[in-house]
């Protein structure tokens, strides 16, 4: 299974985090302290399976920002490359043309898309369009929430 | 203005902050702001006040007051502040916290939410921090949103089962029948739950392993629609229709397959189905060829199937794509015992892989060159190696000169060429031999006695050149101090004879002897060498004299005492000189691990007080250490180091010259064989060993070793020892009064006792401990002491 998923810049700073086992706070630091000093590290031209640890790492960089997944001993890493390029794809057509800024500003949205693609560290649903579309959904949802509110308080009735 | 914005506002000034400290600012005012706002009434911008608060935390700095917040949002009727509350639930909230359960309930009841995306919110919080209670209260519920509910939620629901299962491994047998009915689901989604959930299933519990077996031929016709099927424009990637579902099933497959014919049986087509017609130019279809050759070698497959699968793994070494090269051959090392022929056909490629630029694809490549090493092709993969060795990255040096002489050590064709090897490895690479090399080959040479004058004169080449490896050195020395006579001699049938003056030969050593870069080991190989010489030359004793009294006033206490010695054997036993420096009998090599097992026979003397010779080169063995208290060189604190790979300069003087001190001919050479060690105490997971030494005819070392089994440490230990009254005690420090727990240390302390007039030997120790906060007191008698190693 996938243990975590990390994404962060070039220049270490961390950009999102999603752990799927139960780790101390104070561990989960030490943990992406070391992976990414291992991770940044390496030259361009290495493939993108190393281990570190008892797990597996699976790694790729996409412009300015590092995808990085722990899997464990019997996983596939080549399907796991996959797993973070289909995640990046939907970045893509959710924000249109993702870039690091998007990540940084929309965090929120960018754990949501995440969290509809994979539970557990398993994907729910490997059709992307469908992904797409229940975030679409959901998106809207909130938006419908919103906007009542926002209009009362416009009013000075809320 | 839409309330988000001033969370983006804040991401933005928090950025715009130029130091460490004006962040450190921004956020503790944003955090008070915050704090402040959480206390205060429902105002609608909580859930973007935990945003902020979320974003803070991902930046590193603590966030715990906004638990509690994550349950208030969680339980609110609008979607947004759900959505944001299970958000930081997942994020602030996991098990060990004690406020995740209280979300239990909430997420009970979104979980039969009319709308489907609150009912995700809660199943995707519940498979990603569930705690085992909560999993427990809730899997009932999950197991009823897998049987009925649409599709959308039943695949999120078997994901979180998986978790649940994961969590509490019981619970597994409560989702068995729902998960067996998914299997014939059209959606690929809840397909792809399900076969996850049932690989879940099967790997924890062998009788739901028994039950999916039914399910194989099932699986099997999931497999081949996915594998025959046209262009499915929604789950194809790369031209491979949906490889995730096909990853997922071959897997389980793999695990209904293993140790069960009927079930391989029923697999072997679509396995060989799978390896013809996939297509593996991208990363997709490369991904199910791997996980289809890791079920065909798991599997009882048929010999065909596996050479097939074998020579994907060999394709795959040809592809351009580096990660699937390293893939191939983290493969191939796993089933190079198993096959080892079908995995030898592609020897050349994996030795082409040497060369790689990627460190840890070439790591790959030197374990599995090394696999495949074998009598028959030793000499040209040996090349390949030495090749490698000479342009490897230093990290991997080590690895490879020990795998080069394990190599080498079984299947060598012959004694020169297995000689030939090791001074080229000493050569290339001196400074990462093990430090057995040195007392290794050394032996080996002994033993090739058709080749001394060969080796002696490469060897004697190789120290001219170059004097800064000081395995090689201390090797050369050795030898030239042995064999001086034959280098000397000038004529040898395999190499081309060379005119060698005795000046050049004592030159040589006296340059070693000499230089800055030598280390007191190597130093103590040159002199005894040139000692040595002064029975094989002719001209130059006088020299050598002069030599041997210059060093008897040097400030290396090794050399010096050397020194002395050899010193008084030109003086007052020049009589006995020929005798002492005589040839050496061939060395045993008693077993692999044990440098200088035996004694070199008995024919050598001495008359000088017995010097004790360290061992403390093998990692193996430490009760191999001679406790020498005699020894001033104190090197008899040193513990054996665990690890192989040390240059021969980083242990102290004493340790390296272990091969030399064997062959130090007024040094004691019988080495003591492992001083036995009996249990005198073994209560409460605290045992107490006592080993014995015998220095004098009266006197006896005792050495008592404390270790723990319990897994709490053991603090004020004392030990308390009394004797028969005509025999005398003196008990030295103990190393310490803390046992630590699980056997990782031990604290000993030595005793002393002179027993002069050689009374029967008894002994009570009193053994005081504190475990698990227990004072304990307990006294042992000992009657007979392990007969003492001589």
């Amino acid at each position: 299974m996938m243990r975590f998923m990390l994404l962060f810049s070039r220049q270490g700073k961390l950009r999102l985090q999603k752990w799927y086992t139960a780790t101390a706070e104070r561990d989960k630091k030490k943990m992406v302290r070391e992976l990414m000093q291992v991770v940044l590290a390496r030259k361009p031209k290495m493939s993108s399976f190393l281990e570190w640890r008892d797990l597996k790492i699976v790694y790729k960089r996409y412009a300015s920002l590092y995808f990085c997944c722990a899997v464990e001993e019997q996983d596939n890493e080549l399907i796991t490359l996959e797993v973070i390029h289909r995640f990046v794809e939907l970045l893509d057509k959710y924000f249109g043309s993702v870039c690091e800024l998007d990540i940084i500003f929309n965090f929120e949205k960018a754990y949501f898309i995440l969290d509809e693609f994979l539970i557990g560290g398993e994907i729910q649903d490997t059709s992307k369009k469908s992904v797409l579309k229940a975030i679409e959904q959901a998106d809207l949802l909130q938006e419908e929430d919103e906007s009542p509110r926002s209009v009362l308080e416009e009013m000075g009735l809320a | 203005m839409s309330p988000s914005v001033r969370l983006q506002e804040m991401i933005r000034v928090i950025r715009g902050a130029r130091t460490q400290g004006e962040e450190r600012g921004v956020i503790q005012r944003e955090c008070a702001a915050i704090r402040a706002q959480f206390r205060q009434a429902d105002n609608g911008t909580r859930s973007h006040n935990l945003a902020k608060l979320l974003y803070v935390h991902m930046l590193g700095y603590p966030a715990h007051f906004g638990q509690m917040e994550c349950v208030r949002l969680i339980a609110s009727p609008r979607y947004n502040e759900k959505r944001v509350g299970y958000l930081g639930a997942m994020m602030l909230l996991d098990e060990k916290q004690d406020a995740s359960l209280l979300i239990t309930n909430s997420i009970k009841n979104d979980l039969s939410h009319s709308s489907q995306y609150v009912q995700s919110l809660a199943l995707c919080t519940l498979g990603c921090m569930g705690s085992a209670e909560m999993c427990r209260d809730l899997a009932p519920e999950i197991d009823r949103l897998l049987r009925a509910s649409n599709s959308y939620i039943k695949k999120k629901a078997a994901l979180c089962a998986v978790h649940i299962v994961r969590k509490v491994p019981e619970l597994g047998e409560l989702f068995t029948p729902a998960s067996r009915s998914l299997l014939s689901e059209k959606n690929h989604g809840v397909l792809h739950g399900a076969v996850v959930l049932i690989t879940e299933l099967c790997e924890r519990n062998p009788d739901t392993l028994e039950q999916f077996r039914k399910a194989v031929p099932e699986l099997v016709q999931i497999m081949k629609g996915l594998v025959m099927s046209g262009y499915s424009p929604e789950h194809n990637v790369a031209g491979i229709s949906d490889p995730f579902l096909q990853v997922r099933i071959l897997r389980l497959l793999r695990i209904l397959g293993r140790n069960n014919d009927t079930a391989s049986d029923a697999v072997n087509d679509l396995l060989a189905q799978v390896a013809t017609n996939t297509d593996s130019s991208k990363t997709a279809g490369s991904a199910v060829l791997y996980e289809t050759v890791l079920t065909v070698m798991d599997i009882k497959s048929e010999s065909g199937l596996r050479v097939l699968a074998v020579n994907i793994l060999g394709r795959f070494l040809l592809n351009n794509d580096r990660n699937i090269r390293y893939i191939s051959m983290t493969s191939l090392q796993k089933i190079v015992q198993t096959d080892h022929n079908a995995v030898q056909r592609h020897r050349g490629t994996i030795v082409d892989c040497l060369k790689d630029q990627d460190a840890s694809v070439k790591r790959r490549a030197l374990e599995l060159s090394l696999a495949l090493v074998s009598a028959v092709n030793i000499r040209s993969l040996m090349k390949e190696l030495l090749l490698f060795l000479s342009s490897c990255p230093p990290e991997l040096r080590a690895h490879t000169t020990s795998g080069i002489f394990n190599a080498a050590e079984r299947y060598a064709p012959s004694q020169r060429w297995h000689i030939d090897t090791i001074l080229h490895v000493l050569t290339t690479a001196g400074g990462d031999v093990r430090d057995e090399t040195v007392p290794n080959l050394i032996q080996l040479i002994t033993t090739a006695t058709e080749l001394h004058c060969y080796t002696v004169h490469k060897l004697y080449r190789a120290l001219v050149t170059d004097i800064s490896v000081q395995s090689l050195v201390q090797v050369a020395c050795w030898c030239i101090g042995e064999y001086g006579d034959l280098l000397l001699r000038g004529e040898c049938e395999e190499t081309e004879s060379v005119q060698v003056a005795e000046d050049d030969v004592l030159d040589a050593l006296e340059t070693v002897l000499q230089s800055h870069m030598s280390s007191p080991a190597t130093r103590g190989f040159a002199l005894t060498a040139t000692m040595k010489l002064s029975t094989r030359i002719t001209h130059n004793v006088d020299r050598i004299r002069s030599i041997v009294s210059i060093y008897g006033s040097c400030i290396d206490v090794e050399l010096q005492q050397r020194a002395v010695e050899y010193n008084a054997l030109f003086k007052k036993y020049d009589h006995m000189r020929a005798a002492v420096l005589e040839r050496m009998p061939v060395i045993d090599k008693s077993s692999p691990g044990h440098t200088n097992g035996e004694s070199t026979g008995g024919s050598i003397k001495d008359m000088e007080p017995t010097k004790r010779t360290q061992e403390v080169v093998l990692p193996q063995e430490p009760a191999n250490q001679v406790c020498d208290l005699l020894d001033l060189l104190g090197g008899s604190g040193e513990p054996p180091q665990p690890s192989p790979a040390l240059s021969t300069t980083a242990l102290g003087p004493v340790s390296s010259t272990a091969g030399g001190d064997l062959l130090d001919l007024l040094g004691g050479l019988d080495v003591t064989p492992v001083p036995p060690s009996v249990i005198v105490y073994e209560k409460n997971g605290v045992t107490l060993k006592l080993q014995t030494d015998k220095q004098t005819d009266t006197g006896m070392t005792i050495t008592l070793t404390a270790t723990n089994s319990t897994d709490r440490d053991i603090t004020s230990l004392t030990l308390q020892a009394a004797v028969p009254k005509s025999v005398q005690l003196q008990m030295k420090a103990p190393s310490g009064d803390v046992i630590p727990a699980h056997g990782l240390g031990q604290v000993t302390q030595t005793v002393l006792l002179n027993n002069p007039n050689k009374v029967s030997l008894k002994m009570r120790v009193r053994v005081c401990y504190t475990s698990q906060d227990v004072v304990c007191q307990d006294t042992v008698q000992i009657d007979s002491f392990p007969s003492p190693a001589w």
